[in-house]
């Protein structure tokens, strides 16, 4: 049987990876709404409110009876819009979102009722290629949508996301290249691998994190970097003319994008499921993932409560005058110790 | 020769310098000051009152809706049907009609008992006139704010309602809070 994505370490029966499938979106669309809740009940603290507490105990089923309102609402369209292209925008950026989290590894291989089962959705050797891959192509879905709903403010919005996303995807593409030089390899197993018993690369590779976090808030539309959605010029930017289900398929992506970055800082710069000095059972390894990851949500949401949005020249020439040479600089610097040593 | 002002003036700086270790110290820095600052507001926890179920108390003197009284002991009513209240009242909201008290029918301590009183509360614009004007006291202003209704004829008090008990749904402000 030849694997379905360049290739996996080993081999795996194909209902497993059905299941695993399964069990990612299932992970996922868990994931998305305690994010959703997350964001607005730590958003208020830092404000010194209580975020929503009504619907429910402590207003936990809040993203719930978000999501109610707004499937529910007429779908619409503006007369402007071009069709097929209006439509399927949202789907791609939830799509490419989804597809991410599968390299996203909760553990390595685990023997599950005799058979080995990767507690990942796969583990390509093109790695962490993979998820600059599908990043590239969910911006594809904020483009699309600004550019078909045939409105000005959702034209400028796809325009900055565009311009946004290409400068900081180089500064972020560079940023990692300490890391994969430092474990030899592309594959985010080897890589958490690598960091077991050893310093986190986030610390010898503290200019690299550095930089991958602030590209990654670009890249996930964040303030902030919001300025593709920036609601006090543009409206809503890109997604101006959406409502109803197609714009809660854009907000449940961009939360989505969160958790998915989050995974991945975790994974190659905070040791994956290592922990210091412990060495524990197999199955906490997927609840050490997780913690990381919302630790990193969390670090989002701060940041979002602290900083102003930047002006769109700050931020082209933040991202090509200093991420990237230092990028650059911090991977020339990496390559000729990882060499003399 | 540049103009020398002495050791006595302040230094101004005017802008930060300019060059790059020092911006890139003052970004770095700053941002880290500010989650410094977010952090502590979010330890801080929540100012909020969850109003239906919380309140604010108010303050001894707070003006809320008025209130009629009666001797505790007799049970009479104060009101003697003077109508200064009514002419005291800037918004002009109070309407009293008096009427005389007889042996039988002995409603106040006075000669007179207000048979209709009235107080426009859409109109009223609590300066808290009429207690001042009341020769007996027999009107004050008490601590209940939460008026609101449905219609405006619902917000026309009567007698009965202004004698009667107000439900006590604002707290009293203790000393020191």
């Amino acid at each position: 049987m030849t694997p379905v994505f360049a290739e996996v370490g080993y081999y795996e029966p194909w209902w497993a990876q059905i299941l695993k499938a399964l069990l990612i979106f299932f992970v996922v669309f868990n994931i998305v709404p305690i994010a959703l809740l997350g964001e607005r009940k730590i958003l208020g603290r830092f404000q010194h409110r209580y975020g929503p507490n009504r619907v429910g105990l402590f207003g936990m089923l809040q993203p719930m009876a978000d999501i109610g309102k707004l499937i529910f609402k007429e779908q619409f369209r503006p007369r402007t819009a071009t069709g097929w292209l209006f439509a399927i925008a949202p789907a791609i950026s939830m799509l490419t979102a989804v597809a991410t989290v599968a390299i996203i590894p909760f553990s390595n291989t685990v023997d599950i009722f005799g058979t080995e089962v990767g507690l990942y959705g796969v583990d390509p050797s093109v790695g962490i290629l993979y998820a600059f891959a599908f990043g590239a192509i969910a911006f594809y879905g904020l483009m699309l949508g600004g550019w078909s709903s045939g409105s000005k403010y959702s034209f400028l919005g796809s325009m900055r996301a565009a311009a946004q996303l290409i400068s900081y995807e180089v500064a972020q593409g560079l940023s990692i290249v300490g890391v994969i030089m430092m474990t030899g390899s592309l594959s985010l197993v080897e890589i958490v691998e690598a960091q077991d018993g050893h310093l986190w690369f986030f610390i010898p590779q503290f200019v690299g994190f550095v930089i991958f976090m602030v590209a990654s808030f670009a890249e996930t539309n964040r303030p902030p970097f919001d300025l593709a959605e920036a609601d006090a010029e543009l409206v809503g930017g890109y997604n101006t003319e959406y409502g109803g289900g197609r714009f809660a398929a854009f907000f449940a992506a961009e939360y989505l994008n969160i958790v998915v970055v989050s995974g991945i800082a975790a994974t190659l710069f905070l040791g994956g499921w290592n922990i210091p000095w412990v060495d524990p059972p197999t199955w906490v390894d997927p609840i050490v993932v997780i913690v990381k990851m919302l630790a990193l949500v969390y670090f989002f949401i701060w940041v979002r409560a602290t900083l102003p949005r930047l002006r769109y020249d700050q931020l082209m020439s933040l991202g090509w005058k200093v991420f990237l040479p230092l990028a650059t600089l911090n991977a020339l610097v990496t390559a000729i110790l990882v060499v003399e040593t | 020769m540049p103009y020398d002002p002495g050791p006595d003036v302040i230094q101004v700086i005017r802008a930060p310098r300019r060059s790059p270790a020092a911006s890139a110290y003052r970004a770095f820095g700053a941002t880290l000051k500010g989650l410094r600052t977010t952090f502590g507001r979010m330890i801080e926890g929540p100012t909020t009152i969850q109003y239906p179920e919380e309140k604010t108390p108010v303050y001894p003197r707070f003006r809320g809706r008025h209130k009629l009284h009666r001797f505790e002991d007799t049970g009479l009513e104060k009101c003697v049907g003077c109508s200064l209240c009514a002419a005291a009242c800037p918004a002009d909201c109070i309407r009293v009609v008096a009427a005389e008290n007889t042996p039988e029918n002995r409603i106040s301590a006075g000669e007179r008992y207000a048979a209709v009183y009235e107080i426009n509360l859409s109109r009223c614009i609590f300066c808290g006139y009429c207690e001042i004007a009341c020769p007996f006291d027999a009107i004050t202003m008490g601590h209940d704010y939460e008026m609101s209704d449905y219609n405006r004829s619902d917000l026309i008090f009567t007698k009965e309602m202004l004698l009667a008990e107000p439900l006590d749904r604002a707290p009293l402000r203790r000393p020191g809070e």
